[in-house]
């Protein structure tokens, strides 16, 4: 019903389109969506990926397969694979009449060297780490690919589906960052820096066409300015509004649709475990039930976000509810802490990156900390320069607090080094574990147990999930409503009465 | 008696109740500028508190008056600092002359031609923010401002009869620059003070506003501001309060620095 | 000729300041912690891939090597390529000029619109009731910050009445009416405090030409009061003026910065900013670089412009 009243709705808009001027019928076939973070380059396989992906994944690159909006695993350039019993070799169907924008055709033997790209040796692929499973790459004829695995890695076709494993063309590599060449429905035709990146359709598509004659990729940071252009008509689409107290003025504007989505980013003050007190499992549990979750998110976040207790958000499909386990009670912080040896409290840093969300959180923690005899003093970090150096690469910190926006990246607290400096080999046999499993039910069962040993062990306090909030034009259909990717897929894009 | 001049009268005003707000803010404010009530979040004057409360409910008119005691104290802090070396560097070139005096100010020129906020921000960079950093980066563009005025004020003074008088009598450069040149061109100096004090205030602001000051829950003015940036439509009086009070203080001392120019240097007031 | 000679010294001189600030800029931007790589990278990424990044950017060079390859590029005018953008710096720093150059000089003409009449006619009049409003403005005009001045403007002129956009550029693509649109806030912003310090210069110069014997004389001989204002007075009052213009160039450029910011406009201020966080160390030095040598270059200007117009002063140093 739906289905048939989207097409009708088509080919209504063709008609519209025949009928009107050809600008008009441009002008229609157009969106606009709001990138907070200028990508560096627009290939998500090297450097800064997130951004990256946000704009081009989906709608220039593909990869062999596709995380759809719902989360799920979707065919892409491979239409189907097979898993050998030992979980040790991954045999992949690859689609035929696939060609790349620069009409290189795609095969086996680019897949392949796609693929090894990822893991050579002078690779900067950002999320190498994810493939290091595959140990040989090999392409027996051109519509087969063949992975053969060196551990079992039950996540690895997920992987797959993410932005750093796209499909790219060989001859391009070296110009993908700003001329990026992929097998998508749209390429890009400009990228005006610092403003804006248009892409149109392209003819030579394999699937179905697009709806959207053209897309335009707005780097636009501020949250006011984001306001200003989606009102005054100059964008469609914010995926993701990152001032929840600007989001409630668009839920009762008729223009515009809205919709309060799960997203993949985790806010966690993370604590180096070689330092005393953070060695004391009893001083992490402590802080964390000083802390009120949902009053933070309150005055962070508007209350626009869910109190978590592990590392996964709950829109995340492995996610167990485990925000009571440490919840608000400062008198068992306290009554930890005197447990712990700090009857009266104790002073540490905490390094903050200069990010409004992270300093009003911290600002916030200071105050409940300071009700358990805790005193924080905040020390600024020029983010992302001086915290990553400082923070992330010498561990040289008490505590700290940043967003990890990658789904499915649990596996950070089984890193070694990684800056929680946290070992727990329960913990390390866990991810082995799950990514030894060969059905869905264990590796849904091995994230429960990797979530519950964290929730307890505490190497970061666990604050809150961001949600998604993503606000639209109301004549608009086809936006993704969550982000399981953080990404800005336009290819189901279309106008509704147009 | 001659009559004080309007603006040291307004101006030594408003620096007073500057320093006095400062001062008091360390003992008393109507609320802990520091106590979140989430609560009071966003609300107007009236509502909560007389300026009403900020993005975590906050007492606005506490951290506006916490806020005069950081503005002052860095800003402050590094005037004395860039003064004192910018002083220095001047009478030292105006007293030996010669290839230091040509080094010295061309160094000075170097430092002058770098944009102040950008080079700001470099060292914010390099020493990450903080108050310290504030005080360093506003504290070294006054040096060539203190170094070119009190050169140029030396200058004159070596040129005077007494002073020539003292060299005849055998006194060293050092001594004649400590017992003649400073003591007749501190009046200039203190002036300076007062005016680049102000302009300090304002560059301190500058540097919070782009998150290079001082950390919180450090009130700053310049932080309320950028905060305040993001809940302007939200709640408007958040924009007002940190900017008034940069502009009244930093007015103040204008105008005082205005003042004592005319009551030490009469012949300046019809013409400015 | 003298003239040409002091000028050759005075051009050797400026290349001198500007190689001395480049080392200074170059070492205090390599001094400060962070590493492209690892930023660019983000905080998933495994250490070999990051020293991979690192080989590929060049960064493993030493140090000497890596400052004389910049000098040596900005000889023959290759300014090197953007890590984080990876396209060349002098066309980024290009685009962003498009920018910062329409709004800086916007904000000098409105100044001067404003600062000129006001000034002069305070001058005119002195405790008049225009010299009281022009000493009122120019002193509250210089105390306001103008990045408070352009959040006044986003939540009285772009929140309240809907005029112009809350920030944000357009493009030139769109059409001229609407970028200018963008650019006329934040060039009021800007202005404002310049209009200030000029109004204040203006006036002072006015009733210090409006003194001189050749102005006393030509009233002596019966030239209105007006005529010799605008025949005498005010061309021979210019100089201090445009002195002043000049000297508030990097104060022009450092409000830049802060304004670019709260308007979030695409210039050379925003790209500065953000090339420091990212630590795009290339983008960075070139940015300050050509920020000192405006400021150099419109010193020295205002220098020969001063020796041209005054004659006086030739011949000092």
């Amino acid at each position: 019903m739906q289905q048939h009243f989207r097409a009708l709705a088509r080919s209504a808009s063709l008609a519209a389109m025949i009928a009107a001027t050809p600008a008009l019928a441009l002008a229609a076939g157009e969106v606009s969506f709001v990138q907070s973070v200028e990508p560096a380059g627009l290939d998500p396989t090297v450097s800064s990926p997130v951004a990256a992906g946000q704009v081009t994944w989906q709608n220039v690159f593909e990869g062999l397969v596709a995380i759809d909006r719902d989360g799920q695993v979707q065919p892409q350039l491979a239409t189907e694979w097979q898993v050998s019993d030992d979980g040790l070799t991954y045999s992949f169907t690859l689609r035929e009449g696939v060609s790349f924008q620069n009409g290189v055709a795609f095969d086996s033997a680019t897949a392949k060297f796609a693929i090894e790209r990822i893991l050579a040796d002078d690779s900067t692929n950002g999320q190498k780490a994810l493939y290091a499973a595959i140990d040989s790459v090999e392409a027996p004829d051109p519509t087969t690919l063949v992975l053969k695995l060196s551990a079992p890695s039950s996540d690895l076709v997920y992987w797959l589906g993410f932005p750093a494993a796209v499909m790219v063309e060989p001859s391009s590599v070296d110009t993908n960052g700003t001329a990026p060449v992929g097998t998508g429905p749209f390429k890009l035709d400009e990228w005006r820096k610092g403003d804006r990146a248009i892409m149109s359709a392209w003819d030579g598509y394999w699937g179905e066409k697009p709806a959207l004659d053209r897309i335009v990729a707005r780097f636009i940071s501020d949250p006011q300015a984001q306001v200003a252009a989606l009102k005054s008509g100059q964008v469609q689409v914010v995926a993701e509004f990152s001032a929840p107290e600007l989001f409630d003025q668009f839920a009762s504007d008729a223009a515009f649709a809205t919709h309060e989505g799960t997203g993949e980013m985790e806010v966690v003050a993370g604590m180096n475990a070689e330092r005393p007190p953070f060695d004391d499992i009893r001083v992490r549990q402590a802080l964390m039930h000083a802390i009120d979750r949902n009053l933070l998110i309150e005055a962070v976040k508007s209350g626009h976000g869910t109190p978590i207790g592990s590392h996964f958000a709950p829109g995340s499909p492995f996610y167990v509810d485990l925000s009571g386990e440490y919840g608000y009670d400062p008198e068992a912080a306290k009554a930890l802490l005197a447990e712990a040896g700090h009857p009266d409290g104790f002073e540490f840093t905490f390094k903050v990156p200069n990010r409004a969300y992270a300093q009003r959180s911290a600002e916030i923690m200071q105050a409940f900390f300071a009700q358990i005899g805790v005193t924080a003093n905040i020390e600024s970090s020029d983010f992302p320069a001086a915290w990553i150096q400082d923070v992330f690469q010498d561990t040289n910190y008490d505590m700290t607090i940043i967003g990890h926006a990658e789904p499915l990246d649990i596996n950070i607290y089984a890193r070694d080094p990684y800056y929680f400096n946290y070992d727990n080999p329960e913990f390390d046999e866990t991810m082995t574990a799950i990514a030894a499993a060969s059905t869905p039910e264990e590796r849904a069962e091995g994230y429960a147990r990797a979530q519950t040993i964290i929730a307890h062990d505490l190497p970061a306090l666990f604050l809150y999930s961001e949600p998604r909030l993503a606000v639209w034009d109301a004549g608009l259909e086809g936006v993704w409503e969550n982000g399981p990717v953080p990404s800005n897929d336009m290819t189901d894009v279309h106008w509704v009465n147009e | 008696m001659r009559r004080l001049p309007l603006s040291l009268i307004i101006g030594g005003a408003i620096t007073a109740l500057l320093i006095g707000a400062a001062l008091l803010s360390r003992v008393w404010t109507p609320a802990d500028p520091t106590a979140m009530n989430v609560l009071n979040r966003l609300k107007g004057p009236g509502e909560a508190g007389l300026l009403g409360a900020d993005q975590i409910g906050r007492d606005v008119f506490s951290i506006v008056m916490a806020g005069a005691w950081t503005s002052l104290g860095v800003a402050f802090t590094a005037t004395i600092i860039g003064g004192a070396v910018g002083t220095l560097v001047g009478v030292t070139a105006a007293a030996r002359g010669g290839a230091i005096e040509r080094v010295l100010m061309a160094a000075n020129g170097v430092l002058f031609s770098f944009p102040p906020i950008l080079s700001a921000i470099l060292l914010g960079a390099l020493m990450g923010p903080g108050a310290l950093t504030s005080i360093t980066a506003i504290g070294i563009f006054m040096v060539p401002v203190f170094a070119r005025i009190s050169r140029a004020a030396a200058m004159q003074i070596w040129a005077r009869d007494f002073v020539q008088a003292a060299r005849m009598a055998g006194k060293g450069q050092a001594l004649i620059t400590v017992q003649h040149v400073i003591p007749n061109i501190q009046a200039q100096i203190i002036v300076q003070l007062a005016i680049q004090t102000g302009l300090g205030i304002l560059s301190e602001a500058g540097l919070s506003f782009l998150g290079m000051g001082v950390a919180p829950p450090t009130p700053s003015w310049g932080r309320m501001l950028a905060d305040a940036q993001t809940y302007i439509s939200a709640a408007p009086h958040l924009v007002l309060a940190p900017g008034l009070a940069i502009a009244v203080a930093v007015l103040g001392l204008n105008l005082l620095g205005d003042g004592l120019r005319d009551l030490t240097d009469p012949r300046r007031r019809q013409a400015s | 000729m003298p003239f040409l000679t002091r000028s050759a010294r005075r051009i050797g001189g400026l290349l001198a300041v500007l190689l001395i600030a480049s080392l200074v800029i170059f070492l205090l931007i390599e001094a400060a912690p962070g590493d492209p790589a690892s930023i660019m990278l983000g905080t998933s990424a495994a250490p070999d891939t990051v020293a991979a990044l690192r080989a590929e950017l060049g960064l493993n060079r030493p140090l000497g090597v890596r400052y004389l390859a910049w000098l040596a590029g900005l000889a023959t005018g290759d300014m090197g390529v953007s890590f984080t953008y990876d396209t060349p710096v002098a066309e980024l720093i290009g685009d962003r000029l498009l920018v910062t150059l329409p709004l800086t000089a916007m904000a000098v003409v409105l100044s001067v619109l404003i600062a000129l009449p006001l000034g002069v006619w305070a001058a005119n009049r002195p405790n008049g009731a225009v010299d009281t409003l022009a000493s009122v403005f120019s002193q509250v005009g210089i105390a306001v910050p103008n990045f408070w001045i352009g959040l006044l403007l986003i939540l009285g002129v772009a929140l309240g009445l809907g005029w112009f956009t809350t920030g944000g550029f357009p493009g030139w693509g769109a059409g001229f009416a609407p970028a200018m649109g963008a650019l006329v806030l934040p060039a009021i912003a800007l202005a404002i405090p310049q209009a200030a310090v000029l109004t204040r210069v203006t006036r002072a110069a006015v009733i210090e030409v409006a003194n001189e014997d050749f102005v006393r004389t030509a009233r002596a001989k019966g030239m209105s009061r007006g005529r010799a204002l605008w025949r005498h007075t005010v061309p021979n009052a210019l100089l201090p003026v445009v002195t002043m213009l000049g000297l508030q160039i990097p104060f022009l450029i450092s409000g830049a910065v802060l304004v670019e910011n709260v308007f979030t406009l695409p210039g050379i201020g925003t790209l500065a900013y953000q090339a420091l966080s990212q630590r795009d160390l290339i983008v960075v030095q070139n940015v300050v670089l050509l920020f000192t040598l405006i400021v150099l270059l419109v010193n020295f200007a205002v220098d020969a412009l001063y020796s041209v117009l005054d004659p006086r002063l030739r011949g000092r140093t």
